[in-house]
């Protein structure tokens, strides 16, 4: 149970894949408008992930490692098909946010890094589970991000939500800052890589000050705080 | 040792056969279920689209089957051909929704959705597609306000051809501070799209003759 516990602690936190790994940069910083965006693409990516872990890992030992890229890039652009397609086919409005973020969820590196570095070395279960939690520590660090963008840059959060959820949902929208005048900076890309920043720093800064307090203890190295690419 | 290397590269590439073969098989099987949904879920789409600028009941033919084809044209701004729909009642001509591209925005391409009706006056014209500065340029997007109401029964009668500009420009459409060039690129868009319908009439408009009920001489309603 303690590997569950482990896999669900480096997802999360500690291998976070939006400000520790740094991988999928791409979608990070194109999608994070606003809250709803941010967290719709996170899930669709952790339903990919899992999926991808999962059919990988089971067969695992019958892929030869030369030819082991090609087969994982084959299987995560075979899932990510289906998956466009059944949302297109049965969920439109939402296919209409992320239409273009879900082709490229193919190409964003932490699937095909969470298959190549974990998928293809453990059994199914901690598999599905590792693509899954890693995509909510990603959609964790999407949404943060798209909530800072929203609300600096419109004053307010969870705009288009009945887009995702349906039209039930047209008037929750919270107006935090009444009559704002906007920040146009936030909503443009040079906001997401400002944003991401702030947060990859608060990160680092808390790691630092629960290392120190260790420190104090016994002292360790400070470089393993860098984040590993 | 030449065959050890054949038989490992055979294996290895048998391997990556049988992965193709079954995940392509896994995305027919996914892609004849959903064809049928997506094609009328994008039909929806292009309905509730339409019915933002005419009515739907304003006419009561197949408006997505009843096209004509539109040659590239320099007042559409179209570098394709594309088609245009035709809504009819009765058989008889009400409006032709065409669509029409602005080159000349803030930053690229401005699509819009442009209805004329059969008297030359605009039904609606709502934009597609932008990718014009949030926040500066993006009030021509109905989701942002109401300005591309603006356009709702002008006409070049109603609106002389050097009124159709910008008031900045010494016209009589408004603007928003801020952003001049965005619906500079619309007002002259949609004044092309009128003067392209105004020359092609007779073909956007002429009533097809295998549905041809006996022609009404009801005059449309085209107060809407």
């Amino acid at each position: 149970m303690s590997q569950f516990k482990d896999i669900a602690e480096n997802g999360i936190w500690k291998q976070n894949p939006g400000v520790v790994q740094l991988l999928g940069l791409c979608p990070t910083l194109a999608v994070t408008t606003t809250v709803v965006n941010g967290v719709s693409l996170g899930l669709a990516t952790a339903l990919v992930m899992a999926a991808a872990n999962g059919a990988v890992s089971p067969v695992r030992k019958f892929v030869p490692n030369e030819i082991r890229l090609p087969v994982f890039i084959l299987v995560i652009a075979a899932l990510v098909t289906v998956i466009d397609l059944l949302i297109h086919g049965f969920a439109e409005p939402l296919h209409k946010v992320l239409g273009i973020f879900i082709p490229l969820i193919v190409v964003n590196c932490i699937v095909l890094g969470r298959v190549d570095a974990f998928a293809a070395k453990n059994p199914p279960l901690p598999a599905i589970w590792d693509g899954f939690i890693m995509g909510i520590g990603l959609t964790l660090v999407l949404g943060t991000l798209g909530g800072m963008r929203e609300l600096l840059a419109k004053g307010t959060l969870f705009s288009g939500l009945d887009l995702a959820l349906g039209d039930s949902f047209k008037h929750v929208v919270f107006t935090v800052i009444p009559d704002y005048q906007g920040f146009l900076l936030a909503a443009l890309p040079p906001g997401a890589f400002l944003g991401l920043a702030f947060l990859i720093a608060a990160h680092n800064w808390m790691e630092q000050r629960k290392a120190s307090k260790k420190s104090a203890a016994k002292p360790t190295n400070t470089e393993s705080l860098k984040p590993a690419h | 040792m030449a065959e050890t290397v054949l038989k490992h590269a055979t294996k290895t590439a048998l391997t990556l056969v049988a992965f193709a073969f079954t995940f392509t098989l896994l995305m027919t099987v996914v892609y004849q279920i959903t064809k049928e949904p997506i094609a009328k879920s994008e039909a929806a789409a292009r309905i509730a689209l339409f019915q933002q600028v005419i009515a739907h009941d304003r006419y009561d033919n197949a408006v997505l089957q009843d096209t004509i084809s539109i040659a590239p044209s320099a007042l559409l701004g179209n570098k394709k051909p594309t088609i245009a729909n035709i809504a009819r009642m009765n058989a008889e001509p009400v409006a032709v929704i065409l669509e029409a591209v602005a080159h000349d925005g803030y930053s690229g391409d401005i699509t819009l959705l442009v209805a004329v009706n059969a008297d030359g006056s605009l039904s609606g014209v709502r934009v597609i597609k932008h990718t014009e500065t949030p926040g500066l340029g993006d009030y021509i997007d109905i989701a942002k306000s109401t300005w591309i109401k603006l356009f709702d029964n002008q006409s070049l009668i109603k609106t002389s051809d050097a009124n159709w500009a910008v008031k900045k420009d010494g016209g009589a459409f408004d603007y928003m501070a801020g952003a001049t060039i965005t619906p500079r690129a619309v007002v002259k868009a949609v004044h092309k799209a009128l003067q392209y319908f105004e020359a092609n009439k007779t073909t956007l408009l002429q009533v097809i003759e295998t549905e041809k009920v006996a022609p009404t001489e009801v005059k449309q309603d085209e107060s809407i």
